[in-house]
């Protein structure tokens, strides 16, 4: 038997992963990261309170910092703040999930069968092309202005990401590792869980991401256009009234509900980067 | 398989009676093997046969087509002509008999080496029964202190050790290598070679190896199989089997033997190296 030791290497580099204080050090770096990443909109708000305190900008075009959270509170007493927000998450949450499970499914059709691919990618790159606010009229008057319409149109959003990172992913998944598998007598369904599936896994995390983003962009317009409710209706009616303090209300909320949504998928990515590469 | 008596070949493990690998060794005939892809003819016949338990050396330049007859004895390509027949039958798809070491160690990123060797299990090994062969497999190896290590945190020779391991976990009755130490520096590939002399001399299966290393052929093989187009054939004409020479003494062999050196001189002017004479 040769007299094969632990590569000396090798070693090295698992004791360097495995040193203790690495942990800390991330969880410093992590939080410098945080701090880091609020002084500008903290540099904003301040420049925005001397604006408007100093009286550079005219109030009814350009509410201040204290209008605009006075205007929420006065939505949220009458229980439509809370309200607004609880829809467009719920449309967000709900079309995200069925356009990122079909755009799974047909990406992960179209990324793995040839045939499929001459047959479907195609069609769904001139669908893609369309511009999302073609969609409203005709979900309008097929699906009235109800929850199935922005529902239905957000599905649409989520689903493009999703579909072309995930059919990509599996087009390019190293043919070197599919092969071994087929040598070790994996085919089929076991092939694809076993090698494909991991395989693709950071980029299907990053398609969701990407999908949810969206999925806010459609939400906001299938509700300026046709709802009763919601932060895109809030928007919409706004402007109407001429509320320049609701509108940067809803444009805040948007941006602490987009960001929160997408850190926490950022999270997923990130972890699955990790495990699954 | 816990018997150190291969049933196939009769043939007993000497030293390392207890390392219990045990493989079968199955025989690999070529009959008329040719290869083409498109127009462009890779392999034209190649017959020859292997015996149970032979290591057998295939050597030849680069791009002769080594590889490709190696991928249609493991059913990965399928042969334009001829048949290769492993024990009597016909390859005709990824054949479960053989297991594959590729030039590349080709483990899964994200699992650890050692749920990466029981990838090449076969298909209803016990559980109880796999994880042991594992741990068996990893430590004739080598890598017990690194079982739990990812690929990418180990060294390329470590991860080509494990890609070995993967292989004979399949108990294969043809261990195909292609080139498995190639890309492995010189002092590791030395070693890679005793730890593979070792591990035929525990459980003599039957083992084709692709090399374009005269050396490695002359160290490991029992006969050497030189592949390569003959110097009056066309120039599109496919490559076939140029000799076949059986590899004299006992393994492990002398490296610096003059009877090698003569062999060494031979092979290499069969792939193009002249002679320098002093």
């Amino acid at each position: 038997m040769s007299s094969l030791g632990a590569d000396p290497t090798a070693t090295s580099t698992s004791t360097r992963r495995s040193a203790p204080g690495r942990s800390t050090a991330a969880g410093s770096a992590r939080g410098i990261t945080l701090l880091g990443g609020a002084v500008l909109p903290l540099l904003l708000l301040l420049a925005w309170q001397g604006a408007t305190s100093l009286g550079l900008v005219n109030e009814s075009q350009f509410p201040s910092p204290e209008s605009v959270y006075l205007a929420g509170v006065d939505l949220g007493q009458r229980g439509l703040l809370g309200l607004y927000v609880a829809i467009s998450t719920q449309r967000v949450l709900i079309g995200f999930a069925i356009g990122a499970s079909i755009g799974l499914v047909i990406g992960a059709i179209v990324g793995l069968s040839r045939t499929w691919n001459v047959l479907l990618a195609p069609t769904l790159g001139g669908i893609r092309a369309v511009p999302s606010l073609a969609w409203v009229p005709l979900l309008i008057l097929w699906l009235k202005i109800g929850e199935e319409s922005k529902i239905t149109l957000i599905a649409i959003g989520a689903f493009f990401p999703v579909y072309t990172t995930v059919a990509a992913a599996l087009r390019h998944v190293d043919r070197q590792l599919v092969e071994a598998g087929r040598a070790f007598g994996l085919n089929g369904v076991k092939l694809f869980l076993t090698v494909q599936l991991p395989a693709v896994l950071p980029s299907v995390v990053a398609g969701l991401r990407l999908a949810l983003a969206q999925s806010w962009l459609f939400l906001v317009a299938a509700e300026l256009i046709a709802a009763s409710m919601g932060l895109g209706f809030l928007l919409s009616d706004s402007g109407n009234n001429g509320r320049t303090d609701r509108i940067f209300l809803a444009i805040l909320l948007l941006a602490v509900l987009g960001k929160t949504s997408d850190a926490v998928l950022g999270l997923f990515e990130k972890l699955a980067a990790r495990r699954w590469s | 398989m816990s018997t150190v008596l291969s049933p196939a070949t009769g043939l007993e493990a000497s030293t390392l009676t207890s390392t219990r690998i045990a493989n079968t060794a199955d025989s690999v005939s070529f009959a008329g093997v040719g290869k083409s892809f498109g127009s462009r003819t890779v392999l034209a016949d190649v017959s020859v046969e292997v015996e149970r338990g032979e290591v057998i050396a295939i050597l030849g330049t680069s791009g002769c087509g080594k590889s490709t007859l190696l991928r249609i004895v493991a059913g990965l390509d399928l042969p334009t002509s001829g048949v290769v027949s492993i024990d009597g039958t016909p390859v005709s798809r990824v054949d479960s008999r053989c297991a594959f070491a590729f030039q590349e160690p080709r483990l899964l990123p994200w699992r650890t080496l050692e749920a990466n060797v029981s990838l090449g299990l076969p298909k209803k090994t016990p559980k109880a029964a796999g994880q042991a062969r594992v741990r068996e497999l990893i430590e004739l190896v080598g890598l017990a202190d690194s079982a739990g290590h990812r690929p990418r945190e180990v060294s390329g020779g470590m991860a080509q050790r494990a890609s070995l391991a993967r292989a004979l976990a399949r108990n294969p009755g043809v261990l195909l290598l292609d080139e498995p130490f190639g890309a492995l520096d010189a002092l590791t590939r030395l070693k890679m070679q005793d730890l593979l002399l070792d591990i035929h001399a525990a459980a003599p299966t039957t083992i084709l190896l692709v090399t374009h290393d005269v050396d490695e052929a002359l160290q490991l093989a029992d006969r050497v199989v030189l592949l390569g187009r003959n110097d009056d054939a066309a120039p599109d004409a496919g490559a076939g089997i140029r000799s076949i020479v059986t590899v004299p003494g006992a393994r492990p062999r002398d490296r610096s033997s003059h009877e090698l050196a003569e062999l060494r001189a031979e092979l290499l002017e069969g792939l193009g190296i002249e002679r320098h004479h002093g």
